[in-house]
């Protein structure tokens, strides 16, 4: 019985340090997932522009293109241990020994790691949607951001959510590499439990059912959201639609 | 009477594929005119080129656009569509265009599908693009719908609802690419009863189609395409009871 009194002994002295954890790795999770999003929707947005009729803006266009790529294909083919430690350490070599706070830091590096993910999993998203949408838009006189934004996004959101609720899955377990520049984040605290306590196996187990809880938790609330926006199979005719409707 | 369309040499190729040889027609306000023709034989081409969902190779389109209008007297602006500076999303805004596939936004119900474009092209405010939005889906027998998604509508239905939206951003002519070609049988008669109506109304309309019955009865031009070319026009009794033209002769013996 040796194993479930340490893990006793474990969550009740360390909870604190526990709960931090979890609080941290959340924190950096859901808000790297929603700015990786927004940056994927924009990338999206922008790689998917009609050539502008103007030659100068049309290789400006051209240039961020390729900007863009260099990005997503830079921060998709290293690692993010590699990345956290080159952008946390590089701003102390440029800065002359300063160092980024830790938490902002991590989230600027997920959220960028995040956006090149979902550019991708986006660009996908927009791919399949039916062109008919797109010209049934431009035909009643919308720009691209107005069709982008009113028509293509809200039906691409749809569709993608399971792929960026992947992507907040693969985050949560992902900040624990954090822990090599010191983000006190849910690994981070096992380490250094794990020192006071010399209960390594139990420490890591402990911490091993929350990380599950998390992410079974948010794939359990993501399916709740991809059901509510399929919207209702029915609906209701209207009689006098000038008063009711809307 | 003003004229919505002058359209000279009008060209369109895909690579070495040559759609539109050289297309010259001029539409007045107040026509329905007829495109028929086989398929292939550049006539949807044609009608995508007029709001530029197809970028026209050669040529030259010229827009009645009406920018002042009362009782007595109409002030028109000719302009050239294919000018590099011309404003295209404004133009296609007055320009209304029925697809084959209906086009619906999936994300939307009925009533927000009217609305949108009026709201956000041409800038009015939700209660007045409510009520222009109701009393063109009234006008299509669509009005007790407005909650409804696309997907829950039948083929007929979503046309209505397309042409409805058309109608709502109040465009100067309305263009129609092949509306019932994608029906059962039995909807299409539902489809051309509302087009029909707007015809009898003298609204400005080019109608790409394989109802050679309403191009008969209907239309008050009928243009024949071939090859990519203008092949024969006039006037439908003409078109169908003394054709001039060979291949109009051919094509309407296998369609009648």
């Amino acid at each position: 019985m040796g194993f479930f009194n340490t893990v006793y002994k474990i969550i009740t002295t360390y909870w604190k340090q526990l709960l931090i954890g979890v609080g941290n790795t959340m924190l950096i999770a859901l808000v790297s997932t929603i700015v990786g999003l927004l940056i994927g929707i924009l990338v999206g947005i922008y790689r998917t522009l009609p050539p502008a009729r103007n030659g100068f803006v049309r290789v400006l266009q051209k240039i961020g293109d390729v900007l863009l790529a260099i990005y997503i294909e830079v921060f998709r083919s290293t690692p993010m241990m590699v990345q956290s430690m080159v952008i946390y350490w590089g701003y102390a070599f440029m800065s002359g020994g300063k160092t980024l706070p830790l938490l902002p830091a991590a989230l600027f590096i997920v959220s960028i790691n995040t956006g090149a993910y979902i550019s991708e999993i986006v660009r996908g998203g927009i791919i399949s949607i039916d062109k008919g949408q797109f010209e049934g838009a431009q035909a009643i006189g919308m720009t691209h951001w107005q069709t982008m934004t009113k028509v293509v996004v809200p039906q691409v959101l749809r569709n993608i959510l399971p792929a960026v609720g992947n992507e907040f899955v693969i985050n949560i377990k992902d900040t624990s590499v954090l822990n090599v520049i010191g983000v006190v984040e849910l690994f981070y605290q096992a380490t250094v439990i794990s020192k006071f306590t010399w209960a390594t196996f139990e420490t890591y187990a402990v911490v091993c059912v929350l990380y599950f809880v998390m992410t079974f938790t948010i794939t359990l609330i993501l399916r709740r959201i991809e059901k509510a926006m399929e919207g209702k199979a029915h609906f209701d005719l209207v009689e006098a639609p000038s008063k009711e409707a809307m | 009477m003003y004229k919505v369309f002058q359209i000279t040499n009008l060209k369109k190729d895909f690579g070495a594929n040559q759609v539109l040889k050289g297309i010259n027609l001029t539409v007045n306000a107040g026509e329905v005119i007829s495109v028929i023709g086989s398929s292939g034989s550049g006539k949807s081409t044609f009608l995508r080129c007029l709001n530029l969902l197809e970028k026209p190779t050669d040529g030259k389109i010229v827009f009645g656009d009406v920018v002042q209008s009362s009782a007595e007297t109409i002030v028109v602006s000719n302009c050239n569509v294919l000018d590099a500076a011309f404003d295209v999303t404004k133009y296609r805004s007055k320009v209304g265009m029925v697809f084959q596939s209906f086009n619906l936004f999936n994300n939307m119900n009925v009533l927000k599908n009217c609305m949108v474009g009026q709201c956000k092209v041409l800038g009015r405010s939700k209660e007045e693009a409510k009520a222009n939005a109701i009393k063109y889906l009234q006008l299509v027998g669509m009005d007790k719908y407005v909650n409804a998604r696309p997907r829950h509508l039948s083929g007929g239905q979503k046309q209505r609802v397309a042409i409805a939206r058309a109608l709502a951003m109040d465009p100067q002519v309305l263009l129609f690419d092949e509306p019932t070609s994608a029906l059962d049988p039995e909807m299409v008669g539902e489809v051309l009863d509302v087009m029909t109506t707007l015809a009898k109304s003298g609204r400005t309309m080019i109608v790409v189609t394989h109802e050679m019955g309403f191009a008969r009865d209907v239309s008050t031009r009928v243009v024949f395409m071939d090859q990519g070319v203008i092949a024969e026009e006039g006037d439908p009794q003409q078109i169908f009871t003394n054709p001039q033209q060979e291949r109009t002769k051919q094509f309407l013996s296998r369609v009648l």
